[in-house]
């Protein structure tokens, strides 16, 4: 029995069964998933369960008919609400992702030029809020920033506003939203660049006589851009899609793509729809994927090569 | 290299932590708030812990969550390292190059598409092999392992790839099995990452709405779910001793963590 197992490579420890089991996982739960949004975004619409129609039919004469049809595709094209909430995706995800980098790069340099005790201390205090509930950290900026939040409550008790400021449900509050949410994604990475920097290099600059913003733009900046560009990848790739944030902070005014597909699918019900619109979703995050996975490629070989 | 900061970094360095810490700091103080507006002070009251903690749908949710949570994170590890093993030990295998973006991909994947996806895999099973039976814990439970598989798979990456190959080299040589070269060697040096990545895993997944939505069933509402559900229409101060609590538990988790690293060092 044992050798047949063995002639088989049905030996749970061979290199083939390590390999095999993660890579059937992710063929069956993440590959395969998404060629069947494809699919689904090319059926028809049809009332039942599931609410759309197989690609495939036979017909009577036993011939297998496929139908492709890309009226889901014409119909996003046609509505020009779509292609306002695929702008305003775009648009918010690269604000969130700038508004990121200006508060996250002056960060990850002080944490990385600060005191090795006090480095561990102030990392952790970046983490700390990732750890704890997503959801009730965007919870907590409606409290801040609603017409009865703290800080309209404040200025109007100071006598300074009669009517609240329009903070909440609008692009502002999204976009505070995501800079707040993923900006340890962006400090992260930034400081595991500025952190390898010798600064020696910058002693040498300035005893050539180079001024501060000088060094910073020849030398740090250069050395740390893989940084920014891993760290910048991070926030705006998931902010395209985010549905949590422009849900709760932007009203009804905010339509980014992520809550339209959630809408399409939850409450309209139009699955085919949902699905067209994740695919072009997809085709609009192809290129920053694949960049994304380049640089984490570079890292890895570097690390080998360690 | 220990310049002392200029003046402008230490000012943006107090302003970006008050960033990040003034809205929780917001929700813990209020949620002792006697009164049901969330906004306005009236006074040092507790009882909306109590109210917490008679939720019946919140504490069954909680439980729903923690269970997903744990066999979420158990699986992703084991399937997370597997997949670290094979990118870091077995050289240039046919397929390599597109396993190792497999593995990568579901972290920066939009969590709309993620969720849409595997709920379309699931209903397609189960039209055409009547499995998975419906949806729920169980279904939530694969969804959020192949999210966490990615984190995990980068984490024990890294140590692996830093740890020293000959270890294992000389156990080969000097004939031990593969499983024994695993359990002797690979898993003492590796246990620290694999911690972390099921901490790391364990979180996530505690913290996931979007693709938890699309892929529950009835009656299988995770915490998240019940949650957003609540602060959809406005702010409760029960949500907020909410908050309160799970923040208390993760900084007293990360201390400890810190304090047990700092020993060992």
């Amino acid at each position: 029995m044992k050798s047949i197992l063995q002639k088989l490579k049905l030996n749970f420890t061979s290199p083939f069964w390590v390999t095999a089991i993660p890579f059937g996982w992710l063929l069956l739960f993440f590959l395969i998933p998404f060629l069947i949004v494809l699919k689904i975004s090319f059926s028809d619409l049809r009332f039942g369960l599931p609410p759309y129609a197989p690609l495939t039919e036979w017909t009577s004469e036993g011939l297998l008919i496929i139908k492709i049809n890309l009226t889901n595709y014409t119909f996003i094209g046609t509505d020009s609400l779509y292609l306002f909430a695929y702008l305003d995706s775009l648009t918010i995800a690269l604000l969130g992702t700038i508004g990121c980098l200006f508060i996250g790069y002056p960060m990850a340099y002080g944490i990385a030029k600060a005191s090795p005790s006090k480095r561990t201390i102030l990392l952790m205090l970046v983490i700390l809020p990732f750890w704890t509930s997503f959801l009730l950290r965007v919870y907590a900026w409606i409290g801040i920033l609603s017409p009865q939040g703290y800080i309209n409550t404040l200025f109007i008790n100071l006598g300074l506003i009669s009517t609240p400021f329009p903070l909440i449900d609008n692009t502002f509050a999204t976009v505070l939203g995501i800079i707040y949410c993923y900006l340890p994604f962006m400090i992260l990475p930034l400081y595991a660049f500025l952190e390898k920097i010798d600064y020696a290099l910058l002693e040498a600059a300035y005893d050539l006589g180079a001024r501060p913003f000088q060094a910073f733009i020849r030398i740090i900046w250069p050395l740390s851009r893989p940084g920014v560009i891993a760290g910048s990848l991070l926030v705006f790739i998931p902010a395209v899609g985010e549905f949590v944030i422009p849900e709760l902070l932007g009203g009804s005014q905010t339509l980014m793509i992520g809550k339209v597909i959630w809408n399409e699918f939850f409450t309209n019900r139009v699955w085919p729809i949902a699905a067209a619109l994740a695919v072009i979703m997809l085709v609009f995050l192809i290129l920053p994927i694949a960049i994304f996975q380049r640089y984490q490629e570079q890292q890895v070989r570097f690390l080998d090569a360690k | 290299m220990q310049n002392k900061l200029s003046p402008f970094l230490k000012t943006v360095m107090i302003f970006g932590y008050a960033f990040l810490y003034l809205p929780i700091l917001t929700l813990i103080i209020f949620s002792f708030n006697s009164s049901r507006q969330v906004t306005v002070w009236q006074g040092f009251s507790t009882q909306w812990y109590t109210t917490l903690l008679q939720d019946k749908a919140l504490i069954k949710s909680l439980w729903i969550s923690l269970q997903v949570a744990t066999s979420a994170a158990t699986l992703a590890v084991i399937l997370g390292t597997l997949a670290a093993i094979s990118l870091i030990r077995f050289g240039r295998f046919k397929g390599r190059g597109f396993f190792g973006i497999l593995t990568t991909a579901p972290m920066v994947m939009p969590e709309v598409i993620t969720g849409l996806s595997l709920l379309l895999l699931f209903v397609g099973l189960e039209q055409i092999i009547g499995w998975p039976r419906g949806r729920g814990i169980f279904t939530i439970t694969l969804a959020h392992t192949t999210l966490c598989m990615a984190y995990v798979t980068i984490v024990v990456r890294g140590r692996l790839a830093d740890m020293d190959i000959s270890l294992e080299e000389a156990a080969l040589d000097l004939g031990a099995r593969p499983i024994k070269v695993f359990t002797a060697i690979i898993l003492p040096i590796i246990f620290p990452a694999l911690l972390s990545g099921w901490l790391l895993a364990f979180a996530l997944s505690l913290d996931d709405l979007v693709i938890a939505s699309f892929v529950a069933g009835p009656g299988s509402s995770t915490l998240p779910m019940v949650i957003f559900s609540s602060i959809r229409f406005g702010i409760t101060p029960q949500i907020n001793a909410l908050a309160t609590l799970i923040i208390t538990t993760v900084a007293i988790g990360v201390m400890i963590a810190g304090w047990l690293m700092h020993r060992k060092k």
